[in-house]
C-alpha cells in the first residue's frame, strides 16, 4: 500500500498540469534527449544505431495509427519502406556515378552495363527522388486500400494479402538485376553533396531521422485526437455502425494506412544513407513482422506506445544479439507471446492496470456520482491525454 | 430520461396516419421483396410511413421484419421501390442511405463503447464535416448534440465511456445517434428487448416525443410496449404484410389472430407469440 501511495502522488500532480503544457515538455524532453543527451553519450557507431532505430520507429508510430487506432494489421509495411528506401538508393548511388564522372553507378559497370536503364534516370533528380520517396508509397497505399477496404475485406484476410504484397514485392526485387538482386544497394558515398564518410555528416543524417521522428509523432498526435481519430476507432469496433451513420468506412481506413505507408516509406529513405546498404532482406516479410513486435509490445493504441517498442526491442536485440547470439530470438518470442497472451494493449497499459488497482479507494473519495469506471474515453495511456469536455 | 418541457411541435404527438398533412415527409414502399438463396424473406411488402406516425412492425419469429428493416437501409440487395419524400433508395449504398436521412438500430446496441457518449453523438453528427474540421479537435459542444444529450436524458453522463453505460441507456445513446445525425425516418430494432420495465416506459415516452417530428418504425416482440405506444401497426407474417391498421383494428383482425395462435387472440398470447 505505501508504495502505491507513493507511486500515485507525482502521477496525481503530472495529471493537473495542463495538457498543453505537458505535451510541449514531453516533446521537449524528447528533443533534449535526441539532438543533446544521445550525441554526447553514445559513440559515433551506436549513435548510427540508434538512427537506425529511429527509422524502425517512425514506421511503428503510423502502423500504432493504422493497427492500434485502425484495426488494420499492416503486416506489410515492407512494401513501402522499401519503396522509399530503393528510390533514395537509386538516387543516392546515380549521384555517386555522377560524382566520380562514371557513367553508370560501379554495380551496373561491374555487370558490364554501359548505360543507366531509362526507369533510373528520373531518380538523378534530387526533387523528384523527394517527392517520390514522400508521395509514392501513400498513393500505391490509396489504391490498394481503396481496392481492398471497399470490398470489404479485412481482418486476418486483409493481414494475409498486406504480407503477400511485401513477400511479392521482395521477390520481385530478387528478380532485378537492375536494382542489385538479392545483394541490394550499398556502398553510398554521398548524400545530397554531403560525404558519408564524414562522422559530422552522420551526426546530421542522426538529427534528420530523430526530427523527422519528432515531426511523425506530432503528426500522429494530431490525428488521434482529432475528430478523424475517434472516427477511426469508431471505425475500426463497429464499422458496420458508421456505415449507417452516414460514413463511408473504406475512405476513413484508407488515410490512416496512406499516412502509415507515407511513413514507412519515409523510414526507408532514411534507412538507406544511415544504414548504407538496402537488400530484399530488409523488405520482405521478417522485417514486415519484426516492425510489428515492437508496436505490440509497446501498446499498439497509444502514441508513444509503438515508438518506445520499437526502440526498445531493436535496441535489446542488438545488445542482447551481441553477447548472446542466438537466445535473442527466443527472448524476443517469448515476450510476443506474454504481450499478446496477458497484455494485449502492450507495456503501455501496465500504467493503467496499476491505475484501475488503485482507482476503487480514491474513487469512492472524489467523485460520488459517476457509476463505474472513471471516464476515460480512449484508452490512451500516453501522459497528455485530456478529459473530452 | 430527461424532463424538460417538449417543444410545441412535439406536445402535438404522434397519431394514426401521420400528424403533417400534405406536408408531410413519408417513406413508401412498393413491392418489396428480398431472397435469400431462393428462399423468399420478404415477398411484395407494401408500406406508407407518414410523418408523425409511431409505427410498429409486428409478426412471429422469422416474419421478415428486421429484413425489411435490412432492405430499406441497403444492408441486403432487394426488388421494389423505396421512395423517400420521392427519393429512390433501392439500388444506394447503406451510408448514402444514411445520409439521406434514415437511421437505424440494431438489435444488439451497438454504440462505440471506447468512446465517450459525447463522441459517439458528435461522430454520428458529423457525416457532413469538411476534411478540414475532421482532422482537428472538436472545439466545443455543437449546441444539436447538447440537445439531443438532453433529450435522450444523457447529459450528466457525458464524458463517460459508452461502454459503461446500462443496457438501457445504449439503446437511448443508439437513438440519440439518429436524432443528431438529423434523421426524419428511424428504424428501430427492438429497442426495449431486455429492459427493465421503467426503462421501456421511458423508451416508450422518447418514442413518442420524437415520433411526433420524425417517421418512427419499431419491430417490437413485446406486445404490450406495442400496445401503449403504437398509434398504428403492421403485421407481418412469412414475409407478407398480412395486417395493417391501428392496434385495436389489428388486433380484431381474425387473421392475425390466426398467425399468432390458432384462434386465440394475439392479446392474451403474448409469450406464446415470441415463440411462434
Amino acid at each position: 500500500m505505501s508504495t502505491a501511495t507513493a507511486l500515485a502522488v507525482p502521477a496525481r500532480r503530472w495529471a493537473a498540469v495542463p495538457a498543453r503544457l505537458r505535451t510541449g515538455a514531453g516533446f521537449v524532453l524528447a528533443a533534449v534527449l535526441l539532438f543533446a543527451v544521445a550525441p554526447a553519450v553514445l559513440s559515433d557507431f551506436r549513435l548510427g544505431l540508434l538512427g537506425k532505430f529511429l527509422c524502425f520507429a517512425i514506421v511503428a508510430a503510423g502502423i500504432g495509427l493504422a493497427w492500434g487506432r485502425g484495426g488494420m494489421l499492416t503486416l506489410g509495411q515492407g512494401l513501402f519502406f522499401g519503396m522509399g528506401a530503393y528510390v533514395m538508393a537509386m538516387h543516392l548511388k546515380l549521384a555517386d556515378a555522377q560524382v566520380r564522372g562514371d557513367a553508370v553507378p560501379d554495380f551496373m559497370a561491374i555487370a558490364g552495363v554501359r548505360e543507366v536503364p531509362g526507369w533510373w534516370q528520373p531518380f538523378s533528380s534530387p526533387v523528384v527522388t523527394l517527392l517520390a520517396v514522400l508521395l509514392a508509397p501513400g498513393a500505391v497505399a490509396v489504391v490498394l486500400g481503396l481496392m481492398v477496404f471497399k470490398r470489404r475485406v479485412k481482418g486476418a484476410y486483409f493481414a494475409i494479402l498486406s504480407q503477400a504484397l511485401a513477400a511479392a514485392f521482395a521477390t520481385w526485387v530478387i528478380g532485378q538485376q537492375m536494382l542489385g538482386g538479392s545483394n541490394g544497394l550499398n556502398r553510398f558515398r554521398t548524400f545530397f553533396g554531403f560525404d558519408l564518410a564524414d562522422p559530422a555528416n552522420r551526426r546530421l543524417l542522426f538529427f534528420i531521422a530523430a526530427g523527422t521522428l519528432l515531426v511523425v509523432v506530432a503528426v500522429v498526435r494530431q490525428l488521434m485526437h482529432s475528430r478523424y481519430g475517434e472516427l477511426l476507432v469508431a471505425v475500426r469496433d463497429q464499422e458496420e455502425r458508421v456505415r449507417f451513420l452516414g460514413y463511408d468506412p473504406a475512405n476513413v481506413k484508407v488515410v490512416a494506412y496512406a499516412v502509415a505507408a507515407t511513413f514507412a516509406g519515409i523510414a526507408g529513405a532514411l534507412f538507406v544513407p544511415l544504414v548504407g546498404i538496402i537488400s530484399p532482406s530488409d523488405v520482405g516479410i521478417v522485417p514486415s513482422i519484426a516492425f510489428l513486435i515492437g508496436v505490440a509490445i509497446g501498446g499498439r493504441a497509444t502514441l508513444l506506445g509503438p515508438v518506445l517498442g520499437a526502440i526498445g526491442i531493436a535496441w535489446a536485440e542488438s545488445s542482447l544479439s551481441e553477447s548472446f547470439p542466438s537466445a535473442w530470438v527466443y527472448a524476443q518470442g517469448a515476450l510476443f507471446i506474454f504481450v499478446v497472451g496477458f497484455l494485449p494493449g502492450g507495456l503501455a497499459s501496465l500504467g493503467g492496470l496499476l491505475r484501475r488497482r488503485r482507482a476503487p479507494a480514491r474513487q469512492e473519495a472524489s467523485d460520488g456520482g459517476t457509476p463505474g469506471e472513471p471516464a476515460r474515453p480512449v484508452p490512451t495511456t500516453e501522459l497528455e491525454k485530456e478529459p473530452v469536455a | 430520461m430527461s424532463s424538460s418541457t417538449p417543444s410545441p411541435r412535439a406536445e402535438r404527438g404522434p397519431v394514426y396516419g401521420g400528424n403533417a398533412g400534405m406536408g408531410s415527409e413519408y417513406l413508401e414502399v412498393r413491392g418489396l421483396s428480398v431472397t435469400f438463396d431462393g428462399f423468399k424473406a420478404v415477398e411484395d411488402v407494401d408500406l406508407t410511413l407518414f410523418q408523425g406516425d409511431l409505427r410498429f412492425l409486428i409478426g412471429p419469429n422469422g416474419a421478415g421484419k428486421t429484413t425489411v428493416i435490412d432492405a430499406i437501409t441497403g444492408l441486403v440487395p432487394a426488388t421494389g421501390r423505396v421512395r423517400k419524400s420521392g427519393t429512390q433508395l433501392l439500388g444506394l449504398r447503406t451510408h448514402q442511405i444514411a445520409r439521406l436521412g434514415v437511421g437505424r438500430t440494431f438489435q444488439t446496441a451497438s454504440v462505440f463503447e471506447e468512446l465517450s457518449v459525447l463522441q459517439n453523438l458528435d461522430i454520428a453528427a458529423g457525416a457532413g464535416r469538411s476534411p478540414w474540421t475532421m482532422l482537428r479537435r472538436r472545439p466545443r459542444i455543437e449546441p444539436r448534440v447538447a440537445e439531443v444529450l438532453d433529450t435522450i436524458g444523457l447529459t450528466h453522463l457525458a464524458g463517460a465511456r459508452a461502454g459503461i453505460l446500462a443496457h438501457g441507456q445504449k439503446q437511448w445513446l443508439e437513438i440519440g445517434m439518429l436524432l443528431v445525425g438529423d434523421a426524419d425516418v428511424l428504424m428501430l430494432d427492438e429497442p426495449v428487448a431486455g429492459m427493465s420495465k421503467e426503462e421501456r416506459e421511458e423508451t416508450g415516452r422518447l418514442l413518442r416525443r420524437i415520433g411526433a417530428e420524425r417517421t418512427v418504425v419499431v419491430v417490437e416482440h413485446d406486445m404490450d410496449f406495442m400496445r401503449q405506444f403504437a398509434t398504428s401497426v403492421t403485421v407481418l407474417a412469412r414475409g407478407r404484410v398480412i395486417a395493417e391498421g391501428s392496434v385495436a383494428e389489428v388486433q380484431a383482425d381474425p387473421k392475425v389472430q390466426e398467425v399468432y395462435l390458432g384462434t386465440a387472440t394475439a392479446a392474451e398470447h403474448t409469450p406464446a407469440m415470441e415463440g411462434a
